[in-house]
């Protein structure tokens, strides 16, 4: 009678509370949901919900000339205007065989690694968000302001920059540029070790980081995962290094790699990045040639038919443009890859079996931006 | 006494303590964002007042004239009693603290047992709130709050024992008087550090703010709350931390020693106060939080074998000395 009884019980489906987390919840980044099925403190099943911030920029492309669109690349992943926008214009110059001369080249490696550290550092304020120290935040967007004081001087713009033009840059750099950015350069690596004393070693961070969200290998080819969360698994895939644009290949720096594949191997790599680009930013600006700042374009952009795929290295991964061209002055398709997408993917497998506090954590690693993922 | 005398007598009383609670608390949030201000390169409020010293004040003021909000699907009289039976024990807590030798509202011969004995009821107002707003994330951080003051609760009365065995009494006069040769901070070094960070977690502060964790449940027990009873869980979690930082200032910094005179007495008791809770500002201004499953192990694997052990050698001391006293 009894064990019967138990083998009812043991037939009953187990009830699990499901918990909806966003699309306005304060960690997750933007407007991205996910339900969860959580039993107790443990998260059983995951379900990414994306789309709140569709903006169809992709079929707006269509209806645009290139010169047009290039603004709304900005607003894709708006942490890291810039390298959205390097990526563009090597599309469309790359099908136009424009080539751009190596001062456009230099200042446009000095102002893509500028906002990559830009973007670093708010993905360092948000991590000691993620984790409930609030005074990371501040400090990192301390940081940031310099830089996009720098950046204001040389685009005028903050966020949205609009200065990489197709053949080039906008403008060239301004007089006192050089002596701003040694300024900057200077402070840099000392602020960032004090940031990183703050944050790196405190025990309780490490804990918390340490061994969560683990991904394995195959799991991030065969989602096509890039960027920091792939190196962080231990593999040494940058564009920068393999595919170099842009005049890349001159500068001399570091590809950083974790080991364990877990959120603090990410978060560190990032850290370590940003000396990198540091290091790279030293470099271009010390040996900045001399010449024009924009090859010669016609005012109307006509390139000749034929499709490619054009990739480079953004803050959060591979950004990649896929262009269809039939001839006209708009493109005729234009597929945006971007990292933020294929990352959140992973969430359905890879938040399984935590914590809530540390799905969150897990999340933030992927440094996911909405608009990028959404479009 | 006439039994009106002693009536306006306890409501005299309860007036000057719930004044001074207020008062306590809106000082306190001033101090909590001018500190963490400066400590993140801000400046904190600065418009109302010299340092926008009554910013808070006019927070309060309109949180108070928000309106009232009760969701539907709430569980009604728990949901509004929740905030006022947060202030329940800190009311009566500080019936019991004396704030120099003669200061003290009531004095009865177990105040420290009494003490303790209330601080353990805030639980039940987090639990009711987390459960009466029917919402998911209240749930978790009401479910949250109980685990951890339950887990932290009995280190945190176990290190305090050891100040007991030491001073022979439980009554809080007593023992500040017993400490006017040396605080109890000094031989009870491993005590004061259990009790501090264990009344940190039993009040929910950071590092162990699962309850109300930002970024994981939004708010946590209170986020269905808005308005004045959203006041009261604000107000209440500062009230606590000074009353644990008042305890610990009695039992392990002397109270109001060296003094004897009520004014200095008064006064130094204070300082001391504070300083203990800008150390618990300065925590928490940097310091992430820890996890649920490694916060619970710290707290049985850690605090609790490390406050028995400190419990028996204080106790082998305390014997030693006792016999070596007495022959």
């Amino acid at each position: 009678m009894f064990e019967e009884n138990e083998l009812v019980l043991e037939d009953l489906p187990k009830d699990y509370m499901e918990v909806n987390f966003g699309p306005h919840h304060p960690s997750t980044h933007g407007v991205f949901r996910f339900v969860a099925k959580v039993d107790g403190e443990r998260l059983v099943e995951v379900e990414p919900v994306i789309g709140y911030l569709h903006r169809g920029i992709e079929k707006i492309a269509e209806n645009r000339t290139y010169v047009q669109f290039k603004p709304l690349v900005d607003r894709l992943d708006y942490t890291g205007a810039l390298n959205n926008e390097l990526c563009y214009c090597l599309t469309v110059e790359k099908l136009m065989e424009i080539e751009v001369p190596p001062r456009a080249q230099a200042i446009r490696v000095i102002c893509a690694e500028l906002n990559r550290i830009a973007g670093h550092l708010i993905f360092f304020g948000a991590m000691g968000l993620e984790v409930g120290a609030f005074t990371p935040l501040l400090f990192g967007f301390l940081d940031r302001e310099y830089i996009l004081n720098i950046l204001e001087t040389v685009a005028g713009g903050r966020l949205t920059f609009n200065y990489f033009t197709i053949g080039g840059v906008r403008q060239d750099f301004p007089s006192d540029f050089k002596q701003k950015m040694d300024d900057f350069l200077k402070v840099f690596p000392v602020k960032l070790k004090r940031y990183e004393e703050l944050l790196t070693g405190n025990e309780i961070f490490v804990n918390r980081l340490k061994n969560i969200g683990v991904l394995k290998k195959e799991d991030l080819f065969n989602w096509g995962a890039s960027g920091p969360t792939l190196r962080g698994s231990g593999v040494k895939f940058d564009i920068r290094k393999v595919e170099p644009y842009s005049g890349y290949e001159k500068y001399d720096f570091e590809i950083p790699v974790g080991k364990n594949g877990d959120v603090y191997d990410r978060y560190i790599i990032r850290m370590e990045e940003m000396r990198q680009s540091a290091r790279i930013i030293a470099q271009a600006a010390d040996s900045l040639p001399g010449g024009e700042h924009t090859a010669k374009v016609p005012r109307v952009l006509k390139p000749p038919e034929g499709e490619l795929y054009v990739r480079n290295e953004g803050t959060k991964g591979e950004i990649g443009f896929y262009l269809v061209s039939r001839g006209e002055k708009n493109p005729y398709r234009l597929k945006i890859r971007t990292p933020s997408f294929s990352h959140l993917n992973m969430l359905s497998f890879a938040l399984n079996g935590n914590y809530i506090a540390d799905a969150i954590v897990i999340l933030g690693s992927f440094d996911t931006v909405m608009g990028s993922c959404d479009r | 006494m006439v039994w009106y005398v002693e009536l306006g007598w306890a409501l005299l009383k309860l007036v000057i303590a719930v004044m001074f609670i207020f008062i306590t608390a809106l000082i306190l949030i001033w101090m909590l964002r001018k500190q963490m201000g400066h400590m993140q390169y801000r400046r904190g409020p600065r418009h109302h007042g010299p340092h926008g010293i009554f910013q808070t004040v006019f927070d309060a003021i309109k949180l108070l004239g928000k309106e009232d909000i009760i969701p539907a699907e709430a569980d009604r009289w728990p949901f509004i009693w929740a905030p006022i039976i947060i202030f329940i024990p800190s009311l009566t807590i500080f019936a019991f603290l004396p704030f120099a030798e003669k200061i003290v509202a009531t004095n009865i011969e177990i105040s420290l047992f009494f003490v303790l004995a209330i601080m353990g009821l805030s639980i039940l107002s987090l639990v009711m709130a987390g459960w009466s707003s029917n919402n998911k994330y209240a749930l978790l951080g009401g479910l949250r709050s109980a685990a951890q003051m339950m887990s932290y609760e009995i280190p945190m009365i176990i290190s305090v024992m050891g100040v007991v065995m030491m001073a022979g009494s439980m009554n809080f006069t007593q023992i500040v008087q017993a400490q006017q040769h040396m605080w109890y901070i000094v031989p009870q070094v491993v005590g004061f550090f259990i009790f501090f960070t264990a009344s940190l977690a039993e009040i929910n502060s950071t590092p162990f703010d699962m309850p109300e964790a930002e970024s994981e449940i939004v708010s946590g027990f209170n986020i269905e709350y808005s308005g004045f009873r959203f006041a009261a869980f604000f107000l209440a979690e500062f009230v606590n931390l000074f009353i644990i930082c008042a305890l610990a200032t009695l039992l392990f910094l002397g109270g109001w020693q060296p003094f004897t005179n009520p004014v200095y007495g008064t006064v130094i008791f204070l300082v001391k106060t504070y300083v203990l809770i800008f150390i618990a500002f300065w925590i928490r201004s940097t310091f992430p939080r820890f996890r649920i499953d490694q916060f619970m192990d710290f707290g049985w694997k850690v605090l609790l074998p490390l406050s028995l052990v400190n419990l028996f050698i204080t106790g082998i001391i305390v014997l030693v000395v006792d016999k070596a006293g007495g022959a």
